[in-house]
């Protein structure tokens, strides 16, 4: 059976399909007036939408739930921490988590695994955890996927949840797809948006696909626990509420230094400090048009001037004018600052999919028809190398008239 | 020594604009090639083989019939056997689906050593594969490879993290994901061209060579399902700034304060 069918009864041949579709995979028989599905076909889903008029879009057989789903409740978030430091996607996660958990009348559980932690569990209850299953071991001390995926295999099958949140970090992205194999079942990677179907409970998950030219909503229909990892970055941090009651679940899944068949033999941080642009609220990103490397130290004047951390499109990152750290997009960080100034990116879509999401987005583009300004809510034609100090010098006046109001109030 | 190398032929992402006017994909003339992390996988175990002329490298890849030019590429850059997974069955294959799938060929292929993969294919950004795989197959794992090292029969590898990287020892047959930073893929060789079209073959199998059963592979595998794919809802008009760089600058930072949002 194939994935996309289309029934041939309803297909008019109008071609809508095939213009939507991302992979060239629908032929279109003119003369019968009939589309078909061809080889290229990757179940995308993109086609569906175009033909809500007629209807004739279908997905392909498919199996059904082997186990009974309604024994798994409660929502999971894995509380990621390094060297015993809650990790800010886990803070997100716990407020997604939180979020997702009312709207199903369920608990919110935290999982710690490490050695020594403790005290995070109190800290994952007063971001809105109703319980920390903690697992505490020498042997889970670092992160390794084969201790973490254990001790994690032995949580879920004791404990069954019906949704598994993981920050899609370097540690998520590696745990969290081992672990769905384990366990059988499906995984959704980088969500940036995550729902329940009020209908039939099912974790409706969002994520960027084809480079985020497509937004595609994927569900784990007969499989549970729903697992997916978040983009960091996206979802709204949990306020932590000093003092609030949970309940605390040590867990001993029994992971010993014999299941480790990797050994870390040392963490290196870098040298230079990381920036955690996912972290700033206020975003100056540099691209090809700032021309030269020397482009980005005016940048870094403007954002000394706000407060603000230095970002660069991919193109100067491969161009070597600055570190792939700094790099927003889709295979750099996604960002979601109060303020992203864009100087010089022409916003190319994989550059728009880690930050459109900003609250607030200025774009300085020589070009009046860049694709930056479709996303922006200021748009400023004109040379960068003449804005950006025109802004900085706006910002002195503006500071300079505060310290004055400020001096003439003491006065 | 024998090293397996998993690649996938996807659409040039960066070549794919959306139609301002529609709102729709452009695919016109977007370029399928072989995954950027795939190449830099196939790059670490020729550097294997650049060291031990005796090793053996088999690329695999699951995908419809024209996937065979991007393990053309792959045998024009130096790897000596390339196997081809094209089967109807294993169309709409979640990473769950192809990691099975997968591993069926890499059993059949058998008595591997190190067993390479991208981090992620841009068309899905998953970066799932890898890690399904090796659980898969069952030996360990490595993602974001970005330096490797071998050391007495065993691997000291660096993995990167956000923030920095961690040196991981592991023994073999392992799996290991590269990135970007792990090398510089070399260019095909004129003589490699010229032998990926010649003596080298790309060999094709179906279900029936895996021994696996239709339910195993493919959509049927699949335990995830796309319910809806869109476009990204395109944000209202901007406030377009005019005048001089001075008078754009000060009403920008007059609009700005005035939303507190400096």
């Amino acid at each position: 059976m194939a994935a996309v069918v289309i029934l041939q009864d309803k297909c008019v041949g109008c071609g809508l399909c095939a213009k939507a579709c991302p992979f060239d995979a629908i032929d279109l028989d003119k003369g019968a007036r009939k589309a078909s599905i061809n080889e290229k076909c990757t179940a995308c889903g993109s086609c569906f939408e175009s033909c809500k008029k007629f209807g004739a879009i279908v997905h392909g057989a498919r199996r059904k739930a082997k186990a009974d789903l309604s024994e798994y409740r409660g929502v999971w978030v894995y509380v990621e921490q390094r060297a015993g430091v809650v990790q800010p996607v886990a803070v997100e996660l716990l407020g997604e988590g939180r979020r997702l958990a009312d709207a199903l009348g369920v608990e919110l559980s935290g999982v710690l695994l490490g050695e020594g932690i403790e005290p995070l569990a109190r800290e994952a209850i007063e971001l809105g955890a109703d319980r920390v299953f903690l697992c505490e071991s020498p042997a889970l001390a670092g992160y390794t996927t084969d201790g973490h995926t254990k001790a994690l295999d032995a949580l879920v099958r004791a404990h069954k949840p019906e949704i598994l949140l993981f920050g899609a970090t370097h540690i998520g992205r590696d745990l969290a797809p081992r672990l769905a194999a384990r366990v059988d079942t499906g995984l959704t990677a980088d969500c940036t948006k995550l729902e329940i179907d009020p209908a039939d409970r099912k974790l409706l998950q969002t994520r960027p696909a084809f480079g985020g030219n497509v937004m595609a909503t994927i569900v784990t229909p007969n499989n549970r626990p729903q697992m997916a990892t978040v983009r960091p970055g996206v979802m709204k941090k949990a306020e932590a509420k000093p003092g609030r009651a949970g309940e605390i679940v040590r867990f001993d899944a029994a992971v010993g230094a014999g299941d480790l068949r990797t050994r870390v033999l040392e963490v290196v941080r870098s040298a230079r400090p990381c920036c955690a642009i996912e972290e700033a609220e206020i975003i100056v990103s540099g691209g090809r048009g700032l021309g030269k490397p020397e482009g980005f130290e005016l940048l870094q004047r403007l954002a000394d001037k706000l407060g603000a951390t230095v970002g660069s499109s991919r193109a100067c990152v491969d161009a070597g004018w600055i570190g792939h750290e700094r790099q927003v997009g889709q295979t750099g960080k996604t960002v979601k600052p109060r303020l992203y100034i864009a100087c010089g990116i022409s916003g190319a879509i994989q550059h728009l999919a880690g930050m459109s999401s900003s609250d607030l987005i200025v774009a300085i583009n020589k070009n009046p028809d860049a694709p930056i300004f479709s996303v922006a809510d200021y748009a400023i034609v004109g040379d960068l190398y003449e804005v950006v100090p025109a802004l900085i010098q706006a910002l002195d006046r503006k500071e300079s008239l505060a310290e004055l109001i400020a001096s003439r109030a003491a006065a | 020594m024998k090293i397996i190398v998993c690649v996938k032929q996807v659409p040039d992402t960066n070549e794919v604009r959306i139609d301002p006017v529609k709102g729709t994909l452009v695919r016109e003339g977007v370029p399928s090639i072989l995954n950027p992390d795939d190449k830099h996988a196939l790059e670490a175990a020729l550097r294997f083989k650049d060291a031990d002329p005796a090793a053996r490298i088999v690329v695999l890849s699951m995908g419809p019939p024209q996937a065979e030019e991007a393990l053309r590429e792959c045998l024009a850059m130096g790897a000596d056997e390339a196997i081809l997974l094209s089967d109807r069955a294993f169309a709409g294959a979640d990473t769950w689906a192809t990691s099975n799938t997968l591993a069926a060929a890499l059993r059949k292929i058998g008595d591997y050593d190190l067993v390479f993969a991208g981090r992620q294919a841009i068309d899905g950004d998953t970066a799932q594969v890898g890690p399904q795989l090796a659980e898969r197959l069952g030996i360990p794992q490595v993602t974001y490879v970005q330096r490797i090292e071998r050391r007495d029969g065993k691997l000291t590898v660096e993995r990167q993290l956000e923030d920095g990287h961690e040196v991981i020892e592991v023994g073999l047959p392992c799996l290991l994901t590269a990135i970007k930073e792990l090398n510089e893929p070399r260019y095909m060789s004129v003589g490699g061209i010229y032998d990926a079209f010649g003596e080298k073959t790309v060999a094709v199998w179906g279900l029936k060579d895996l021994g696996v059963s239709p339910d195993q592979v493919g959509l049927e595998a699949s335990l995830t399902q796309v319910q809806r794919s869109f476009t990204p809802e395109p944000k209202g008009q901007a406030v377009r700034l005019s005048g001089t760089a001075a008078e754009m600058a000060e009403a920008l930072v007059g609009s700005l304060a005035h939303r507190h949002v400096i």
